[in-house]
């Protein structure tokens, strides 16, 4: 009957560097120099890997780099912002009220499917060539996946924790906040992780199609004036910036939710 | 008030009947259901699985709208979940928030209530010292077994200072020495708090054991087949009170009454039908 160390769980010290994706990584970088050294490609189309990295340090000395960059994840996080915003709240009421959903489902199962990509020209026309185009069609496309989550979330609620919330007379808000979105939370992450990944696409691309300025803009001017290893440089800032965003996602995953049984086995 | 409350039972259920609907499948789940509990009364409920029991006590608890009849709670009709009601819910372990800590699981509750924070310190600490779990108050469930688990529940009930403590099956999923436990801690709460109980269960020699009252119930459509008074002594134990020759009349009492409804099954089922044509 004693619970001694039972108060806070404990952490295991993984090694710092796991084996296996290190190999992975060295065997990509081999690839990435040689294959462009192979001659298999026409002279100048594929830099090799050192050639681009070189370029990225020399390009991380300007300004323009920056700013550009700094550009498109501002689009990106206001983007990703309003949609994870008003995918929970939607979600959230939505899942809670069956008639909405009811209501709701097939335009939600038609609407979905619909490529933000093909939305670019109507968006163009009604919201201009400005960055906020690029902010409606990062809203709509990261809308889904987390509007989707959450309703899968409150699916996923307890009827038996429902009941004693009930039993305990909790009201609407405390049902909400103490059961409801405890069980969508892990869901939700996932959403937002989801919708992080297609609102960087998104905000890549309309800078490309659209023009705006950003990091998508400087890979085309970079294409269109014939600096191949530039465009590579650009190409493989927006890889790093994609993966850092999932990491960031996976560590406030993993501290928010500590409770749960999959973070649990991880521990 | 006061003195029409003490005269008026705790639990009044008048000729509940419940059916459920849904799709086309038609199930009575109770079908003529009247009793009442007095204050401060240990009621246990004894039925076979499928009998109904959980219906019953989730529209005591007012989480189910009955067919027809009425359930009262001190004088007043459920119409939903009533304040001065706690359930113990026979999956407990679902029923404790994993994403909350054993403290806050049971403070919880108490928040709805509006208490002020001291209050609900004080009511926390003594639940969980009246349990026995005092030093996992920052544990969250899942880091407990089941007992404890349940011990959780349980404190949580009574920390919620409930009129009426309703507990369903609570000991269905732990092994018999900390059944043995729960039980005796059941008991004690119940001399001590004087929280009129009704608990649920499938087994006669619990049921005989911790009420001072047995009621039960046919196989659904569920009717009170016997009310059996137990008129064992308030101090029980384990060892001594279950080999006494009452307890085991007792117990062959309740026993020969669910044979009985079994063996008269078919005639009282034709009369149902007879009247209900
Ligand atoms: N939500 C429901 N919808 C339809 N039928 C139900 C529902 N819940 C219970 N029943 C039916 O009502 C009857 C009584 O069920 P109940 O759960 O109340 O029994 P019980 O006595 O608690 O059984 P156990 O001892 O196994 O817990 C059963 O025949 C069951 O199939
Ligand atoms: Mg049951």
């Amino acid at each position: 009957m004693t619970a001694r160390g039972l108060t806070a769980p404990q952490r295991i010290r993984r090694p710092r560097l796991p084996r296996a994706p290190l190999v992975g990584i060295v065997i990509a970088v081999v690839a990435a120099e040689l294959i462009p050294r192979s001659g298999l490609f026409p002279a100048g189309t594929l830099p090799p890997l050192s050639s681009v990295l070189a370029e990225l340090c020399r390009e991380a000395g300007t300004s323009a780099l920056w700013q550009a960059l700094g550009r498109t994840v501002r689009t990106w996080a206001i983007g990703l912002v309003i949609a994870v915003a008003a995918g929970v709240v939607i979600g959230v009421v939505i899942g809670l009220v069956p008639v909405l959903r009811a209501i709701t489902a097939s335009t939600v199962e038609f609407l979905r499917p619909i490529p933000s990509v093909a939305l670019i020209p109507a968006v163009i026309l009604i919201f201009g060539t400005g960055s906020q185009s690029g902010v409606v069609l990062i809203v709509y496309a990261a809308f889904w996946q987390v509007l989707l989550q959450v309703l899968y979330g409150i699916q996923d609620i307890d009827p038996v924790a429902m009941e004693t919330a009930r039993s305990y007379r909790f009201g609407t808000w405390a049902t909400v906040r103490h059961v409801v979105w405890p069980t969508a939370l892990p869901f939700v992450f996932t959403g937002v992780r989801l919708a992080a990944s297609v609102a960087l696409v998104l905000a890549i691309t309309a800078e490309l199609v659209i023009g705006t300025p950003g990091m998508g803009q400087l890979i085309s001017v970079a294409q269109s004036s014939g600096a191949t290893t530039r465009m590579f440089a650009l190409v493989l800032l927006t890889g790093v910036l994609g993966v850092l965003v999932n990491v960031a996602f996976r560590f406030a995953e993993r501290g928010v939710l500590s409770w749960h049984p999959s973070v649990r086995r991880a521990r | 008030m006061e003195d029409t409350i003490t005269t008026e039972p705790m639990v009044r259920v008048t000729r509940l009947k419940k059916v459920y609907e849904s799709s086309g499948r038609r199930v009575e789940a109770i079908g003529d259901v009247t009793f009442s509990v007095a204050r401060g009364e240990f009621a246990c409920i004894v039925g076979p699985s499928g009998a109904g029991k959980t219906t019953l006590l989730k529209c005591l608890a007012g989480l189910l709208q009955p067919t027809s009849g009425t359930v009262e709670l001190e004088g007043t009709p459920v119409t939903g979940p009533p304040p001065g009601m706690a359930v113990v819910f026979q999956e407990y372990g679902r029923s404790l928030f994993p994403w909350k800590t054993v403290q806050q699981n049971i403070d919880l509750p108490l928040r709805q209530k509006g208490l002020p924070r001291p209050e609900r310190e004080r009511l926390t600490a003594e639940a969980l010292t009246a349990v026995g779990l005092a030093d996992v108050s920052r544990a969250y469930p899942w880091q407990l077994s089941g007992g404890m688990q349940q011990r959780v529940a349980i404190a949580r009930a009574v920390a919620y200072e409930p009129h009426v403590l309703l507990m369903d099956e609570p000991f269905a999923a732990v092994d018999a020495q900390t059944r043995a436990e729960l039980e005796d801690l059941v008991r004690s709460l119940w001399k001590t708090l004087g929280i009129t109980t009704l608990f649920v269960t499938h087994d006669i020699d619990e049921a005989v054991y911790l009420g001072e009252r047995v009621l039960v119930l046919s196989a659904s459509p569920t009717h009170i087949l016997e009310d059996v008074p137990v008129g064992l002594p308030v101090d029980r134990d384990q060892v001594t009170t279950r080999s006494t020759a009452g307890f085991a009349e007792l117990r062959a009492r309740v026993h020969r009454g669910i044979q009985d409804a079994k063996a008269g099954r078919q005639s009282t089922a034709q009369s149902i039908v007879g009247t209900a044509q």
